[in-house]
């Protein structure tokens, strides 16, 4: 294997390595080329922003960094695995232990409780009642709503159900936070907010991939890979990264 | 991937089925009224048939099942005579008492209904004449005083032994108060002897506890006003295994009696207990038949109802499959957790149907007067079937939701 990132880092900090990744779709007669050969490798502990035109591609590559889509072509491994060979039941399991989801619209379970909301992915895992529920509210903490855990969702803001999806995404430790136009649904102040909690977590160690078109969001980030027509434009580190624009 | 996490799921599965069907309450209600009123219909008629159906099993378990039940054979053409002529008369009771070599017990019967007066009460009771060998025969017991012997139906004697209910139906009097004193039937004096303890096995059609019983002669020759033939004679065999014997002998005797030659068609008919039981039994069968023919269709039409409304319910919730897909939920998982609502929904419906069957029967019972019993198999019988109809209906809505696509789900509005 060469060493792909050059910067004399190990094959172990590779989180995601993707080598010429396609995804095409049939569309009666037409066939959409979404993802025509995308290499990429990311690195443990980085905060990524992936950046296009709608059109561009980016929403299918994110479906196919976040497991809840299989290639055309080309291969993806996701923390060392290969996922191009998994069946049905190991990508859930990925996508139950390696990634953690932020939607733009939430995507809460509007019935239950945030700490239930935030229960989910545990009990998919099998971890078991009072150390799940340790586990959720540990999260819930950390994001700031230890004293909303009975809430749900309809009572909750649009930043405090964001934040409820982030403890969620959150709960399993994933190597990968996968965050896909998180600031889409909320007002420039909360959406910042949001993004300050993230740009947080990645001081704190953990990997984040940002979707979004907004440079300003983008800007948290510190490096950001530019895609256009299903292709790799720009690959580059913001050195501003953090820095309040 | 089972075992430990498949039965962790299970559990979690359930209450997200049990808080949806919550959610949902008037709807899950209104879906699962099919399935209430299917098995609660069904429950509680079940209840009144094995109500009937026990009481008539004691009654006829009751008469032994070495009784033989001799009648007039009824309704069949003879040789172009109509036999509606052919009748059993005391004295074919005689002819087998005395010519059957002590073989059998014999008690010849005869009843009417009439008017009977104890002071200024009285009552419209079924009188009936035998000789003194019925009660044994029947295993009607003494409370009171004595039964009438055999010289006091020679002579005629207005004496009656009085079933446990009369004298509730004379004025409530009590039972040894009416020892000794004159009854009238059809304005004769008679004195009653003595009172029947409780037998207890009233149908709507006989009641062997509200009688007024008087020797047989007495009530051919001065009550019933000249009418000389029986209703029908019992006969009591002393073990099941001279039935046969006591078959062949009564059709010799009563044959001669009636100057019958062999090979041609009697005027009479034999019955046999354990005969009327298992044709008895044969008509409950076909009822229980007809019933679980409605409870089927009534299940089945309950059972469309839920899988209609688990499709709207998989539709509705396409968003949230599609979020606990991403989370991690196998497919496995989704398909367990619609079937699992749909059980949970007609399970819930069967037990309510269980209750108000229940309380149907019970308010037949209360109301209508009539014996019900709750079968325990009908319960076991009905919950199964929900049951079975709640995975039958369930298991495609549920695959839809499984197969589902995550990336589709996650972006339907």
């Amino acid at each position: 294997m060469t060493d792909m990132g050059g910067n004399g880092k190990s094959e172990n900090d590779v989180i995601i390595r993707t080598q010429g990744l396609k995804k095409y779709y049939v569309l009666g007669a037409e066939t959409v080329r979404a993802v025509r050969g995308v290499d990429l490798v990311i690195r443990r502990e980085e905060f990524v922003a992936i950046m296009g035109p709608s059109g561009s591609g980016k929403s299918t590559f994110m479906n196919l960094i976040g497991c809840l889509d299989t290639p055309t072509d080309g291969e993806y491994w996701l923390n060392g695995t290969s996922v191009k060979e998994l069946s049905d039941n190991e990508l859930a399991r990925i996508r139950n232990k390696e990634i953690g989801f932020v939607f733009q619209t939430f995507n809460l379970l509007p019935r239950a409780t945030a700490l239930h909301n935030v229960e989910l992915p545990l009990i998919y895992a099998g971890v078991r009642g009072r150390s799940r529920r340790e586990m959720a509210r540990e999260k819930l903490e950390l994001v700031g709503l230890g004293d909303r855990m009975s809430h749900k969702p309809p009572e909750l803001s649009g930043g405090q159900r964001q934040r409820v999806a982030i403890a969620r995404a959150l709960v399993n430790n994933p190597a990968l936070l996968l965050a896909d136009e998180p600031t889409g649904n909320l007002d420039s102040v909360t959406g910042e907010e949001i993004m300050e909690v993230l740009a947080d977590l990645n001081r704190q160690g953990q990997t984040i991939l940002l979707v979004t078109h907004e440079h300003n969001i983008a800007a948290f980030a510190r490096r950001q890979v530019h895609l256009l027509d299903g292709l790799i434009e720009r690959d580059f580190i913001n050195h501003h990264a953090g820095v309040e624009a | 991937m089972f075992g430990r996490r498949g039965s962790l799921l299970l559990t979690e599965i359930m209450g997200v089925a049990l808080a949806a069907i919550r959610a949902n309450a008037l709807r899950s209600f209104l879906t699962t009224l099919g399935i209430i009123i299917g098995v609660g219909a069904v429950i509680t008629m079940v209840s009144l048939g094995e109500g009937a159906s026990r009481q008539i099993q004691t009654q006829i378990e009751g008469m032994g099942t070495n009784v033989l039940s001799i009648q007039p054979a009824r309704g069949r053409m003879m040789g172009g005579i109509a036999s509606g002529a052919a009748r059993l008369y005391a004295d074919d009771a005689v002819a087998l008492r005395d010519q059957s070599n002590g073989l059998l017990k014999v008690a010849p019967e005869t009843s009417s209904r009439l008017q009977v007066t104890y002071l200024r009460w009285n009552d419209n009771l079924e009188v009936f004449g035998t000789w003194p060998e019925w009660f044994e025969i029947n295993n009607m017991r003494l409370a009171h005083g004595r039964l009438f012997d055999f010289g006091e139906n020679q002579g005629r004697r207005r004496v009656a032994v009085l079933g446990s209910e009369v004298p509730v139906n004379l004025g409530g009097t009590p039972p040894e108060l009416l020892m000794g004193r004159t009854i009238q039937v059809r304005g004769i004096s008679f004195e009653v002897i003595g009172i029947l303890e409780e037998k207890g096995s009233a149908t709507p059609f006989m009641n062997p506890d509200n009688r007024v019983y008087v020797p047989l002669n007495t009530a051919l020759y001065r009550v019933m006003g000249g009418r000389d033939f029986l209703g029908g004679i019992s006969v009591q065999v002393p073990g099941t295994a001279l039935m046969d014997l006591a078959y062949s002998e009564i059709d010799r005797i009563l044959r001669r009696q009636h100057q019958i030659l062999p090979g041609q068609p009697a005027d009479f008919q034999i019955r046999n207990f354990s005969d009327l039981l298992a044709t008895f039994q044969e008509t409950q069968q076909t009822f229980a038949f007809l019933l679980a023919g409605i409870a089927a269709v009534s299940l089945l039409v309950g059972g469309i109802g839920i899988m209609n409304i688990m499709l709207v319910s998989v539709t509705e919730r396409t968003r949230e499959i599609g979020v606990r897909k991403a989370m991690g939920a196998t497919r496995l998982n989704i398909l367990f957790q619609f079937l699992i609502e749909s059980l949970a929904l007609c399970l819930l419906g069967g037990a309510l149907g269980v209750a108000a069957g229940w309380g149907g029967a019970a308010l037949v019972a209360w109301q209508g007067g009539m014996p019900t019993a709750v079968a325990m198999e009908a319960v076991i019988i009905a919950l199964g079937f929900s049951a079975a109809i709640g995975l039958f209906f369930g298991i495609w809505p549920a695959r839809r939701a499984a197969k589902l696509d995550p990336i589709v789900a996650l972006r339907y509005e």
